[in-house]
């Protein structure tokens, strides 16, 4: 049912007690507006008020007068007391005394951790050269310019990864796509780029919205937060949701497709040939603004729904009718997500996708699949520093020989499997140091973690940067820097769109931020390419640093740090729609899509330039029922990993009691008759196992599933165990990744099949469960020498 | 007296079962582990005989819930409400909660205290 409009109307905000103010004092608190991003990490930016008394922060509340969350907040941004006062949090630098992975440590200051670094990088300068350190960050940081900018200016290396991401299968694989299609990236409007939001005259409601491979409202990805697809149905909005597993969006669907995992790329090629066969399709907008249309008929052709439908698993009458919803929507809005980028096939199904937007003639419209950049055109890229290497060192990026869209800038960062190959065979050069800025990454998402556990071990120095003691510190640091939280730093938010301060109101033992850390490493190894006093003056220069990568849209500021302090958020004057008719998005100035042809490029010309398949297309994932039959009768079901939960963001939170205490154990997933024909009880442990490895997870009964696919949570270790090895905290216990395998991606290097594996599940006895799994992989040789 | 009795009315048509009103509420009253002001119920997914799906979240009051009187009383409303991600919760007279109430479906009223 429609809500009547009362049920709209939000209870005025009482402004006597929440002021307009960047800051006031409430008794003996003082309360500040800004907004919380990193530590603990989120791929949202939420506004809060900080309630500190001298520099402890005692309490947050969201902030009511924000328009962007309104208020509202998740549960693990209302424990942040607790995280940010956490007794375990590092209080200052460590240097390791014992061996790796005895978790043997010496205080030491941040003048001699600093020493300790710049010795071992001016020794590697002269003995092997820049490229051999490389730097690394985990996803949803607010160190998106940070750690690239300290990589390719103060160690002057190219290679900056996403820790060991397998295939870059997290958000790249769309963004890349985007760039190539149209030379941007697309994100579903619910008006959260207008200051009125939905009370802009000039915003139109999407009539559906299609969720295609995330359950936003956990998962927040990229900057959205996903409660607004709830502000869009209360309105009206009609939702199409794609996924393996019934969320709660799914159970308010129009149509839910339960896709089998992996198999993305095939369905929305079907829902393309149902669009363009039915002659759905916006055909101005196809003939004004996309090129390549004939080609990309021809290939539909070659997906009829009866093929679509046994690849898929989803009966073609629902994929008839989710096409036909979609395409008749006007405005259609395509909130996408992770689920596109972790298969082999992610760069065609993020392209498929934008071919659907396209040729319904949502792109860029209000409602619809809008446009974004950064505010103010602000350098928050992977790439900010970029222009600091030489053209030689830009070629010593590891992986761009593979893959030129690596290269070419498309979210420019070198290719982590092909780190992984360097560090274990030196070709093309050894890796001679690590410098791990908040990844905890073989807990969390590198794909084979024990292989990634000995090749990170190997290299001869690493810095880790991290606001807690984690398995990856403790198995491979030699120097370990606390950082500080978000309620610790001076900084600030574009991504995307307003933009919107981070100020320091509180400060923890010795951590420091990541813009102090990076800036006093810089000043010491290239003084030139860190020229400010401290951390405001950096991030004057930031604030100020956009049209260094467009030309034309947006308009860069010249607001400082305090400035924008003082007005909490900034809302840019040049936000508009259909971008592509206004002339820009191209550094010329022309109307058009920053493309060779000026058009969305449903047929990709530098795909075809570059020899890869320049329209979409479907791969089978490379273990499957279809592509290894023989394989699936000993591992015989599909395992998709790595759904969110509310209370941790990835492998951060599981030492917060409060938050722990909602979900204290590893999850994996079954439908009741696959676990009754096992013999298996809900909240049983198991393992779940197959030819690379086995973890122990606990059951959780989802008979929403097709009783072949299970699925399982990703990000666990156990901060309550012993960190020394073999323990190492459990990180390897109930490890999804012990299952998961590096170096096999789409021919780009991009998209990985984390989320279509293969395995089987069974009890756990007292003689299979001998050897911790831990123990395996840390004493034992790994999973290949214990059966 | 009953014209002044407060509640918290729930539209749990939009309830997405994320916690956040149970967090916001032990953060507000200091609880410990194991205790709850307010607390998340569930129903289903289960299969419904035209093919829809039922799933259901409900926040559902404890006896430990004050309706936030101390946040009230400085002119705040209470944090389950101020923070729900999906805006379902509402708080007021009982009096004004039931005429919301009548305007639409899936909701419900409670009254703690």
């Amino acid at each position: 049912m429609k809500s009547k409009r009362e049920f709209l109307e939000k209870p005025s905000v009482n402004t006597d007690v929440y002021k307009q103010d960047w800051r006031w004092q409430e008794g003996d608190l003082t309360v500040t507006r800004t907004m919380q991003w990193t530590a603990p990490g989120c791929h949202n930016g939420c506004s809060v008020l900080h309630y500190t008394k001298g520099d402890e922060l005692v309490k947050i509340e969201g902030d009511p007068l924000s328009p962007y969350n309104e208020g509202r907040l998740c549960m693990r941004c209302l424990a942040m007391k607790d995280t940010v006062n956490h007794p375990d949090r590092l209080k200052w630098p460590l240097k390791r005394v014992g061996e790796r992975g005895e978790n043997k440590w010496e205080r030491i200051s941040w003048d001699e951790a600093y020493g300790i670094i710049e010795e071992n990088v001016r020794k590697i300068w002269a003995e092997d050269g820049p490229e051999t350190i490389v730097s690394m960050q985990g996803t949803g940081r607010n160190i998106c310019w940070q750690t690239p900018y300290l990589s390719y200016s103060a160690f002057g290396s190219p290679n900056f990864v996403l820790g060991f991401l397998s295939g870059d299968a997290c958000y790249l694989p769309r963004t890349t796509m985007g760039h190539c299609f149209m030379g941007d990236f697309m994100v579903a409007d619910c008006s959260q780029h207008l200051e009125k939001r939905f009370d802009d005259p000039e915003y139109v409601l999407p009539e559906v919205i299609m969720i295609y491979g995330n359950n936003p409202v956990i998962s927040n990805g990229d900057g959205f937060f996903g409660h607004w697809i709830i502000d869009c149905m209360k309105r009206g909005t009609k939702l199409i949701v794609v996924d393996p597993s019934l969320t709660w969006l799914a159970s308010r669907a129009e149509v839910w497709l339960k896709v089998r995992p992996g198999t993305d790329a095939a369905l929305v090629l079907g829902m393309l040939n149902v669009i363009i066969n039915e002659k759905l399709y916006d055909k101005e907008f196809v003939e004004k603004w996309t090129y390549g249309f004939d080609e990309l008929e021809k290939r539909v052709q070659e997906y009829p729904l009866e093929k679509v439908e046994k690849i898929t698993w989803v009966p073609k009458d629902k994929i008839v009718e989710a096409a036909r919803l979609f395409a008749k929507a006007k405005p259609g809005a395509i909130q996408w997500g992770l689920a596109v980028d972790q298969s082999v096939a992610g760069i065609p199904t993020a392209h498929g996708l934008l071919c659907m937007a396209a040729l319904c003639g949502d792109i860029d419209v209000p409602g619809g699949c809008m446009i974004p950049r950064c505010a103010y055109d602000i350098s928050d890229s992977y790439g900010c520093g970029l222009w600091n290497l030489s053209e030689e060192m830009l070629g010593k990026m590891l992986g761009v020989d593979t893959s030129p869209l690596h290269a070419l800038g498309f979210d420019p960062t070198a290719n982590g499997d092909t780190v992984l190959q360097a560090i274990e065979t030196g070709k093309p050069y050894p890796i001679k140091m690590l410098f791990i800025q908040s990844t905890n990454t073989f807990a969390n998402m590198s794909a084979d973690s024990a292989r990634v556990y000995n090749a990170m071990k190997s290299v001869p120095f690493n810095v880790v940067v991290d606001p807690f003691m984690t398995p990856t510190a403790v198995a491979c640091a030699d120097v370990v820097l606390p950082a500080a939280m978000s309620a610790e730093r001076n900084s600030a938010r574009v991504w995307w769109w307003p933009l919107r301060s981070i100020v320091k109101v509180s400060q923890y033992y010795e951590a420091k931020s990541d813009e102090t850390i990076i800036l006093e490493i810089g000043k010491r190894l290239n003084p030139d390419l860190f020229p400010w006093e401290d951390d405001i003056e950096m991030m004057d220069w930031w604030l100020q640093s956009g049209n260094r990568f467009h030309a034309g849209w947006p308009k860069k500021t010249d607001m400082t740090f305090n400035e924008l302090k003082e007005k909490v958020m900034s809302w840019p004057e040049d936000w508009g729609y259909k971008k592509y008719e206004k002339g820009w998005l191209r550094d010329d100035g022309k109307p058009g899509f920053n493309t060779n042809t000026g058009k969305a490029e449903l047929f990709m010309t530098l795909f075809d330039a570059w020899g890869f398949d320049p329209l979409p297309y479907y791969e089978e994932p490379p273990e499957s029922p279809v592509s290894t039959p023989e394989l699936f009768k000993e591992y015989p079901l599909i395992l998709t990993t790595g759904q969110r939960t509310w209370e941790y963001f990835h492998s951060e939170q599981r030492q917060v009691p409060v938050l722990r205490e909602s979900h204290p154990d590893p999850l994996v997933e079954l439908h009741a008759d696959t676990a009754a024909s096992l013999g298996i009880a809900e909240g049983e442990w198991v393992y779940v196992e197959n030819m690379r490895g086995k973890c122990k997870l606990k059951v959780k009964f989802n008979s929403t599933l097709d009783p072949k696919v299970v699925r399982a949570e990703h990000g666990w270790w156990f901060p309550e165990r012993e960190a020394a090895e073999p323990s190492l905290f459990g990180v390897f216990d109930s490890n999804i990744n012990n299952l998961t395998q590096q170096g096999v991606t789409g021919p780009t290097l991009y998209g990985a099949p984390y989320k279509n594996q293969i395995c089987k599940i069974y009890k756990i006895t007292p003689e299979n469960d001998k050897v911790s799994p831990s123990e395996i992989v840390t004493r034992l040789g790994g999973f290949k020498n214990v059966k | 007296m009953s014209n002044s009795r407060k509640g918290l009315l729930i539209d749990y048509e939009f309830c997405t079962g994320c916690h956040a009103c149970e967090t916001a509420c032990k953060m507000e009253l200091d609880l410990p582990l194991g205790q709850y002001g307010i607390k998340i119920a569930q129903d289903g997914p289960r299969e419904l005989p035209d093919g829809k799906w039922e799933l259901n979240y409900l926040p559902m009051p404890t006896s430990l819930c004050d309706l936030c009187e101390k946040r009230v009383g400085e002119g705040k409303l209470p944090t389950c409400v101020h923070h729900c991600q999906s805006a379902c919760m509402h708080y007021g007279t009982v009096e004004e909660l039931s005429k919301k109430m009548d305007q639409k479906s899936k909701t419900v009223l409670f009254a703690p205290k």
